[in-house]
């Protein structure tokens, strides 16, 4: 996974609330048994508007996606994440994200940052013409204005992000501590293994 | 004494593997199920790493989501080839990837194959008390036998797969106490429909809903199954019921399930995980069952929920900017006018099925409003999609595939159709369906498709008149 810092550029100023990972991408884009490609799908239904914002000159491969309330609602596929990563956005700005998404954005190099709707609302505003920097280290996103906004994140899951750590290598450490639970679960509750 | 506990945070306890002092926990995985949509990347990424599935005895694998619902075998029972050659590999995949890292495997043409969240419970293989995942959001539907059980994604299921193991941060707490009876013609869909309006889309997010209340106890294990499996559509990672006599009786039995003296320190078990008298949770919500009546969506999220007495809402109707802005789109989609009444909803197609309405006592509560009936001339497409190959062979005992081809609907082999075109099953670009699923996203029954969730009753009730109608007028 590839690290991330800092990431500075243009931010679509996309803003929609209760965006569903259907419409990040659609299910016929998850017929496939890899992990690439998958930008081709993203959004498909809104960038068959020829108008679209991911596909205008401003924003095309902006690192950064800001959007309303609940991003990420819906289906818990990965694809969604990849899409985005594949598009090129390093970093969502949003309010409220779908549990499962910032989960999967995180796992996929792609900081889910929460800010307050005033701050989006003014973020969105900037987006229009400007870029916006956020800084993972210092939890800032700030504009070359006044704007300087923090915002917190789950320690594990930034050191994850800023070290592009691989999960399961880090749990392998706790190979013992998960032997032991399952000795322990087998002379407790032996009824759990699925009868033969 | 230690002190009262909720029913997740009992779960919760048992299954911390390692406490980290940021608060997360290592959470022991009791059981995961696999399909094929959500897993090749996963078992890629085991096989490049030189890894292995650390415990597949937990591991239950059976693809549901690429299956034709159409004839399987030929005539002379050979397996009929999938035209669809990415659906053909990504089922390939999965009959592949389950022999060589040793995992159960149900296969596509197998008597209990059937959709994922369908068949744990059926095979005993879901226990309450219990963590199980998925690549799939809707394992929230296991809450209803009372396991902890969410969706998670492909980095996940390999993580799952690796170590048994998943590093979580714990949720919040919330009850959703229905109290009361529910009147005629509303079911356990038209519970879960009622809540995800009052409580929104994301009214549960970071949270575990735990469903309480008369009207909750008094659901069938279907039932529960049903409201359980939309807690995601509120926001919630899992929904729980708590285990009871009801849940007991369902379990015993089943292949997967404890016997003999095990059964009965399950059963001891199970009981004291009921949450504790004092317990508190983060949030609140108390719902009286008779505000609920047979409900149907309007919009595009699942929040956007009337009873089917009321009207299409006028986007500025809501308070929230944002809010309007998306009930704007939504009807734009939508093809409908402010004010509209619901019940003059014409309707070109009709889903019965999915993880969420496709058990048994759906395709009861559907056949009992169909029988002697016939479809509606304007209904185009019409399918019944059993949840497994047992509650298909079950209805075909009880005669109920009868009565549905009798009314003109087409009676198909088990998966998840229509819910989300991914396999041939798909509702054409501006027409409407009135569908048992859980999702009426922009494009999730296919582009442009328009969907209306409704119960097993009211869709075969829109069937019969061809518009979105008020089950209650065609009950005796």
């Amino acid at each position: 996974m590839t690290p991330l810092d800092k990431v500075e550029g243009r931010a679509i100023p996309f803003g929609l609330k209760n965006v569903d990972t259907d419409v990040i991408i659609p299910a016929h884009w998850l017929k496939t048994t890899t992990r690439e490609g998958m930008g081709r799908g993203a959004f498909e239904a809104i960038r068959k508007d020829p108008e679209n914002l991911f596909d205008s000159a401003e924003y095309k491969g902006a690192p950064i996606l800001i959007a309303g309330d609940n991003f990420g609602c819906g289906s818990s596929r990965e694809h969604a994440a990849w899409a985005l990563g594949d598009l090129g956005i390093r970093v969502v700005i949003a309010p409220s994200y779908s549990d499962i998404f910032s989960g999967n954005a995180v796992k996929n190099g792609i900081l889910p940052v929460v800010l307050p709707q005033t701050a989006i609302d003014r973020l969105m505003e900037v987006a229009a013409t400007d870029p916006v920097f956020v800084d993972l280290e210092h939890q800032t996103v700030t504009t070359q204005f006044q704007d300087r906004f923090t915002f917190e994140i789950d320690p594990f899951r930034k050191m994850c992000l800023l070290e592009g750590l691989d999960e399961i290598s880090l749990t392998e450490k706790s190979d013992s501590a998960i032997d032991a639970y399952e000795k322990q679960l087998d002379a407790d509750r032996p009824w759990m293994r699925p009868a033969a | 004494m230690t002190r009262p506990r909720t029913l997740y945070e009992k779960i919760w306890d048992a299954h911390v593997v390692e406490q980290r002092p940021d608060g997360t926990a290592l959470i022991f995985i009791d059981r995961h199920l696999v399909h094929e949509v959500t897993s090749p990347q996963a078992f890629a990424g085991l096989r490049a790493t030189g890894r292995t599935v650390r415990r597949p005895d937990l591991t239950l694998a059976v693809p549901d989501h690429n299956v034709p619902t159409t004839a399987r075998l030929d005539a002379a029972g050979n397996k009929l080839p999938i035209a669809d050659p990415e659906s053909a590999a990504q089922l390939a995949a999965l009959e592949r990837n389950a022999p060589e890292f040793g995992i159960r495997y149900i296969d596509a043409v197998a008597p209990e194959q059937g959709i994922v969240h369908v068949v744990g419970p059926e095979q005993g293989f879901s226990l309450p008390g219990t963590t199980i995942v998925c690549g799939d959001s809707h394992t929230a539907c296991h809450g209803g036998i009372g396991a902890l059980a969410f969706g998670i994604g492909t980095s996940e299921v390999e993580h799952v797969l690796a170590t048994q193991t998943l590093l979580l941060q714990p949720s919040k707490t919330m009850e959703v106490r229905v109290e009361g009876e529910v009147g005629p013609g509303v079911s356990a869909k038209d519970i879960i429909l009622h809540i995800t309006g009052v409580i929104g889309a994301a009214g549960g997010t970071g949270h575990v809903i735990e469903y309480t209340g008369s009207a909750i106890r008094a659901l069938s294990i279907e039932g529960r199954l049903t409201v359980s499996n939309m807690a995601i559509e509120g926001g919630a990672r899992a929904g729980l019921i708590a285990p009871d006599e009801t849940t007991f009786d369902y379990i015993k039995g089943r292949p997967y399930a404890p016997k003999g003296a095990d059964w009965n320190a399950a059963i001891a078990y199970w009981k004291s995980l009921a949450t504790d008298p004092g317990a508190t949770y983060d949030k609140v919500v108390i719902i009286d069952a008779a505000d609920i009546a047979p409900s149907v969506t309007w919009g595009t999220s699942p929040e956007d929920v009337v009873p089917i007495t009321g009207v299409v809402p006028a986007p500025d109707s809501f308070a929230d900017p944002s809010k309007q802005t998306a009930a704007a789109k939504s009807l734009a989609y939508m093809g409908l006018e402010p004010g509209t009444r619901m019940q003059d909803v014409a309707i070109e197609n009709i889903f019965i099925g999915s993880c969420t309405n496709s058990r048994i006592e759906d395709l009861r509560a559907a056949a009992a409003v169909i029988k002697g009936r016939h479809k509606a001339d304007n209904v185009r497409w019409a399918i019944v999609v059993p949840g497994s190959g047992l509650v298909k062979a079950q209805a075909e005992a009880e005669g109920l595939d009868r009565i549905f081809t009798d009314a003109g609907l087409e009676w198909r082999e088990p998966g998840c159709s229509a819910c989300l075109a991914m396999n041939p099953d798909k509702v054409p670009a501006g027409e409407r369906c009135a569908s048992t699923s859980n999702r009426n996203f922009v494009g999730r029954q296919g582009p442009g498709a328009r969907t209306h969730l409704v119960s097993p009753a009211m869709a075969a009730a829109a069937a019969v008149t061809g518009k979105l109608t008020d089950v209650r007028e065609l009950m005796a």
